[in-house]
């Protein structure tokens, strides 16, 4: 991967083109300054971060390493069954503490100089601290209540985990808000049960995937498995919804009442004459478990989740950044706990369809590298945001890019760039 | 003359990895027998008993499958993988069945030209006795390398 040209450019200078969010300087994208903003003003600002499911942590002492923006940090649930998070940094000379991904330890020692912390990340011991016969320890005036690890808020919604640095942030659930709630409640409706996780890796900017998850435009375009199999899929409605800010939103693609799952099914597996067909399109089948007759639910929680149902599967997706030209992504695949073996069944087989090798979702991570790739040394010049813009009030869409200039509104304004034109 | 059975069974690995690394990939389903599990699966996951998988086919239709939509649906820079295997272990074996384990290493290059460690693993083989030869009636796919780079297209 060719390392993007250095933006000489103050990056408190960027300007977008317009003030709707349809022009995007690829400054955004491509310059590491921009990215050591970020992590200031979006990961460690007034924002709430996914860091992982309780499902993932039930028992007291379990914990699991994850991330705010490029910070490591532990989430853990404590003797008490509480759930916390801390800045995976030793309070002492900045060692990492916790050096597996996953476990259960009421106490975390760093091994440098065993200094040992509750999962709630309060120190607990500190060797030598009072000498050792006549040599001495730590003075008087240390207190080890001054020095524990840098703990985050956490919060849970509905079984998701978020960490945040601020201290001025709303609570978890109004964050989230009266718009996006209703959505994830309808995911999050019983006990879920954690089945594991896959990662992806990808030389392209976080945002590139946020813009891609808010982008219904792409879908019939980039992603050709159904064209290309002949899968119809007629009678399908679109709903799109943002919360105030414009960082959140929710995708929600119905079959129309009157069909019920069965006849989705006999619908899936008609195919013309002629062209490609699949041999066995159980991989398509579909039960239907909640109120709408969903076959696509892409919900981007700003600004690191992404809640997913597509078909039967159930993914809780983490965008992690690494760098302005790195990200990674973790699929949290999950099933409810009251899932009939047959069903448990049919969502590992409908992880094909998503995830790394997914059959309508592998191209997603190709398109933001092309996108890194293009932009290369072009910080000035910007995307093209356009459909359906003189439309605003069209929601009941997938040929639209509203949600996408509602994003960079909301993030413009999060970040304190300036907008050229007045509209 | 008698062929060692590690001697065959090295040999349906060399001629399953060959089918892949020159893009031979409508024989890749030859390999199975019709009921085959094939699946790649991380072993962060296997070594917790949790069953989310990148890819799985539960028969060679679903794998013939896969192989049309990566010719005719799906988009991505065509891979050139080279296979490294080694280790191959036989578990168990009844003359009709046999139980291995293989490890193996791919390494790809890319269409600028440079190579790069694409994924490490382990196969977890089960393998039966046809009148075609050897074919595999479970292939599970254990990787390592839990980043997966880009995407995954090919099968390993």
């Amino acid at each position: 991967m060719a390392e993007t040209a250095p933006i000489t450019q103050d990056v408190l200078d960027i300007r977008f083109p317009r003030r709707d969010g349809s022009r995007i300087p690829y400054a955004v994208f491509n310059s590491a300054e921009v990215y050591a903003l970020e992590q200031e003003r979006i990961f460690r600002g007034p924002t709430w971060s996914f860091l992982g499911l309780e499902a993932e942590i039930p028992e007291p002492g379990d914990y699991k390493r994850s991330y705010v923006g490029e910070t490591p940090v532990v989430m853990t649930r404590a003797k008490d069954g509480e759930l916390a998070a801390w800045v995976n940094r030793c309070s002492h000379r900045g060692a990492e503490i916790c050096r597996k991904t996953r476990g259960n330890s009421v106490v975390h020692t760093c091994v440098y100089h065993q200094w040992s912390f509750s999962a709630k990340g309060d120190l607990q011991g500190v060797p030598f601290r009072r000498g050792q016969r006549d040599q001495t320890g730590m003075p008087p005036d240390f207190d080890v209540k001054d020095h524990g690890l840098r703990k985050l808020r956490v919060e849970s919604y509905r079984g998701l985990v978020f960490g945040s640095f601020s201290e001025t942030v709303a609570p978890l659930a109004d964050y989230i808000g009266p718009q996006m709630r209703p959505y994830i409640d309808r995911i999050f409706n019983r006990p879920i049960e954690y089945l594991g996780c896959t990662r992806q890796f990808s030389n392209s900017n976080w945002k590139l995937y946020l813009e891609n998850v808010k982008d219904p435009y792409h879908a019939s375009l980039l992603h050709l498995f159904h064209t290309t199999f002949n899968i119809l899929r007629v009678g399908m409605q679109a709903t799109t919804t943002t919360d105030a800010t414009g960082l959140h939103s929710a995708l929600l693609v119905v079959k129309n009442a009157e069909d019920n799952a069965e006849g989705y099914k006999a619908q899936n597996i008609r195919t013309y004459q002629d062209g490609f067909r699949l041999e066995d399109s159980s991989v398509l089948d579909m039960v239907q478990e909640y109120e709408e007759l969903s076959t696509n639910h892409i919900q981007p929680i700003f600004p690191q989740l992404v809640i997913q149902q597509i078909h039967n599967t159930l993914v809780a997706r983490q965008i992690i950044a690494k760098a302005h030209d790195k990200f990674e992504l973790v699929f949290h695949f999950f099933g409810y706990t009251d899932d009939t073996p047959q069903l448990r069944a049919m969502r590992i087989k409908q992880a094909n369809l998503v995830g790394p090798a997914g059959y309508i979702s592998m191209e997603d991570t190709e398109a933001t590298e092309l996108v890194q790739r293009g932009i290369t040394g072009h910080g000035r010049a910007a995307s093209i945001v356009d459909m359906s813009r003189h439309k605003p009030d069209e929601t009941a869409t997938m040929i639209s890019e509203g949600l996408v200039r509602r994003f960079w509104e909301g993030y413009r304004q999060l970040m304190g760039f300036a907008a050229e034109e007045t509209l | 003359m008698i062929i060692p059975l590690r001697w065959q069974l090295l040999e349906l690995q060399d001629a399953y990895i060959a089918a892949i690394d020159d893009d031979r990939l409508e024989d890749w389903p030859r390999f199975f027998t019709d009921n085959a599990l094939y699946e790649i699966i991380p072993k962060e996951n296997e070594d917790l008993s949790l069953p989310a998988p990148i890819l799985r086919c539960d028969n060679a239709a679903m794998m013939r499958d896969r192989v049309a939509s990566l010719r005719h649906a799906n988009i991505f820079e065509q891979p050139t993988y080279r296979h490294m295997i080694s280790g191959l272990r036989v578990l168990e074996e009844t003359g009709e069945t046999a139980v291995m384990r293989t490890n193996y290493l791919v390494v790809n290059t890319s269409l600028e030209g440079s190579t790069s460690v694409y994924q490490a693993g382990i196969y977890k083989d089960v393998v039966v006795r046809t009148e075609a030869g050897w074919k595999f009636r479970e292939k599970r796919v254990v990787y390592d390398t839990s980043r997966v780079q880009t995407l995954l297209a090919y099968p390993i």
